[in-house]
């Protein structure tokens, strides 16, 4: 059911059917409820990771980036993208990178502390 | 565009669901960085099947080059930043990320010419949004790294100011929803990133990570809404998840610092000067050397160190556990104390004093170990003040009022290694310091520690 709601969402066409924006409003909505639902049990020693974390995942703007300057017409079009892109990847990488960072100092406690 | 193949659009699906599973990685400890591996591999393959997904080619090479430019820019910020710093690095990276997600709405606007009201609604929200985000991050950025005041900044009739600006802004927005127009949009832009930075300037102290947390997920939802107009399901669910998981951890984040929300969204609304410095400079206060407070540690049956942020500037750490260590060869007992803001950041101390190799069995948070200090001997604040300040309790009009503390005042004695008197974080004094039974003892961390150690050996 999600895959084939995907599939209708995704047909690109700007004058798409209404039902291809509900199925995106549908896809929010839910979304909202999942993202509230998946961190609901952190702990608070987590916190800044799961920030950092949180961060990285939205330099996935990566891939709006790149779509949008495949189909650039325009110089203006063009440097405004090129930008975008360098800055979504900076996110991207960067994010995860240093989310990584933040754990490494976490592990290899030989006494493997279970929960705090 | 084209038709996007099926394949790509399962790769996306995977990608979606590799997010989530970070997220949900990320709430334990023992998963998380299993969870952050896989948030890297959903992103490196929706990185890879977009190039597959119909588009043209013919802004190829441009497209590479800016990717492996950012990708290196950001690997090697990311690596190069000293944990200490690392706050400040996640506001930028949020920032730039927010700036990006307000620049593909640009693109997308410009080309379509925004036609369509529900993708225009959309475009302007990316807009405002990132650019908000972009600025405010900046801000953010900024004040932790000391670039300019860490104190709330309240410009004279900033209130107005504020207000203004975000009024000015939702109406260049609505104006450009009816009649669009380029002009308009770089109008809405600039207000935009002018109220970004309205928004963060009066926010001070320990306000600051939750503005971060805010603003983080302000991207992702300026990610969502610019998935929306692209009419790309992965950019709506990555965007949302962020959006909606960083609106509850941001919530979870003040209440952990005992911190009313709304106070720090609306402070910028609401900005009375609260920059009560008050009168102190020349009041009396009780320093001591190195010796007289080896002196003191060696002959106490129970210590509590209490690490700041001052102490992971100086890079001491080490010469923290060392000090422990030779405590405890003493038969002495001593535990960490760690306040939930301890550094700059929910959980930053944690992160710092794992990196010195300090048994993770010894660092108590904050509820743990407050009943403790009644019977602690020696209560050792190494390089922290607003997190032990009584104003905390005390003071109604102290900008940390409510803020939870550690009870070091509880303590039988009390030493502060201090750099100077100069007030903490959020620009407060702290009438600690000048009870009779606090000693104070001057000087960068490292090298007072070090001094400390030095003398234990030999009490």
């Amino acid at each position: 059911m999600t895959a084939s709601t995907i599939i209708l969402a995704t047909s690109e066409t700007a004058d798409s059917a209404d039902y291809s924006q509900l199925a995106l409003l549908t896809i929010f909505i839910l979304s909202v409820f999942l993202g509230f639902e998946v961190i609901s049990k952190v702990s608070a020693i987590l916190h800044t990771p799961l920030m950092s974390g949180a961060n990285a995942i939205h330099g996935i703007v990566l891939v709006g980036a790149i779509l949008v300057t495949a189909n650039a017409t325009t110089a203006v079009e063009i440097v405004i993208g090129t930008l975008a892109i360098v800055l979504a990847a900076i996110n991207l990488v960067g994010g995860f990178v240093v989310t990584d960072r933040m754990l490494e100092m976490f592990k290899s406690k030989p006494g493997e502390g279970d929960k705090k | 565009m084209s038709e996007t193949p099926l394949w790509v659009q399962l790769a996306n699906l995977l990608a979606a669901v590799l997010f989530i599973l970070t997220l949900k990685g990320l709430s334990h400890p023992r998963t998380a960085r299993r969870g952050v591996m896989l948030g890297a591999l959903g992103a490196a393959i929706a990185t890879v099947v977009v190039f597959f997904s119909g588009i043209p080619y013919k802004n190829l090479l441009i497209i590479l080059i800016a990717l492996v430019v950012g990708s290196v820019i950001g690997w090697i910020a990311a690596k190069r930043v000293a944990m200490t710093q690392m706050p400040q690095m996640v506001a930028l990276f949020n920032g730039v990320g927010g700036g990006a997600a307000a620049l593909v709405s640009i693109i997308e606007y410009l080309e379509s010419g925004g036609e369509n009201r529900a993708f225009l609604v959309a475009t302007v929200f990316t807009v405002v949004i990132g650019s908000v985000s972009f600025s405010g991050s900046i801000v953010t950025f900024l004040k932790l790294q000391e670039l300019i005041t860490t104190r709330p900044v309240v410009l004279p009739g900033g209130k107005y100011i504020t207000i203004l600006v975000a009024a000015a802004t939702v109406a260049a927005a609505v104006w450009l929803v009816i009649a669009p127009a380029t002009w308009l949009l770089v109008t809405l832009l600039a207000l935009a990133l002018l109220f970004g930075i309205l928004f963060v300037l009066p926010v001070g102290g320990a306000d600051v990570p939750i503005v971060i947390s805010l603003l983080n997920a302000f991207t992702g939802l300026s990610v969502a809404a610019g998935g929306y107009v692209l009419g790309n399901v992965l950019l709506i669910v990555a965007g949302t998840l962020v959006g909606a998981s960083g609106t509850l951890l941001t919530k979870l984040m003040a209440e952990a610092m005992g911190r009313p929300l709304t106070g720090t969204l609306f402070g910028a609304f609401n900005a009375s000067a609260t920059a009560a410095g008050g009168p102190d400079g020349d009041r009396p206060v009780k320093s001591g050397s190195a010796q007289d407070v080896a002196i003191m540690l060696g002959y106490a049956n129970k210590v509590i160190l209490v690490p700041g942020y001052g102490l992971a500037v100086a890079q001491a750490q080490g010469t923290l556990r060392e000090l422990a260590e030779e405590l405890e060869a003493k038969g002495i007992e001593v535990d960490y104390a760690i306040h939930p803001v301890a550094g700059r950041m929910p959980g930053h101390m944690n992160v710092l004093l794992a990196e010195a190799n300090v048994p993770y069995e010894q660092l108590k948070e904050m509820e743990e170990v407050n009943p403790e200090f009644a019977d602690t001997d020696v209560a050792l604040v190494v390089g922290a003040n607003d997190v032990v300040n009584p104003a905390a309790k005390t003071d109604t009009s102290a900008p940390i009022y409510g803020m939870p503390i550690l009870d070091v005042n509880n303590a039988k004695q009390v030493v502060f290694l201090k750099r100077s008197m100069r007030p903490g974080f959020a620009g407060i004094t702290n009438e600690l310091l000048y009870d009779p039974k606090t000693t104070l003892l001057f000087g960068d961390a490292k090298a007072s520690l070090t001094d400390v150690v030095t003398a234990v050996k030999e009490v």
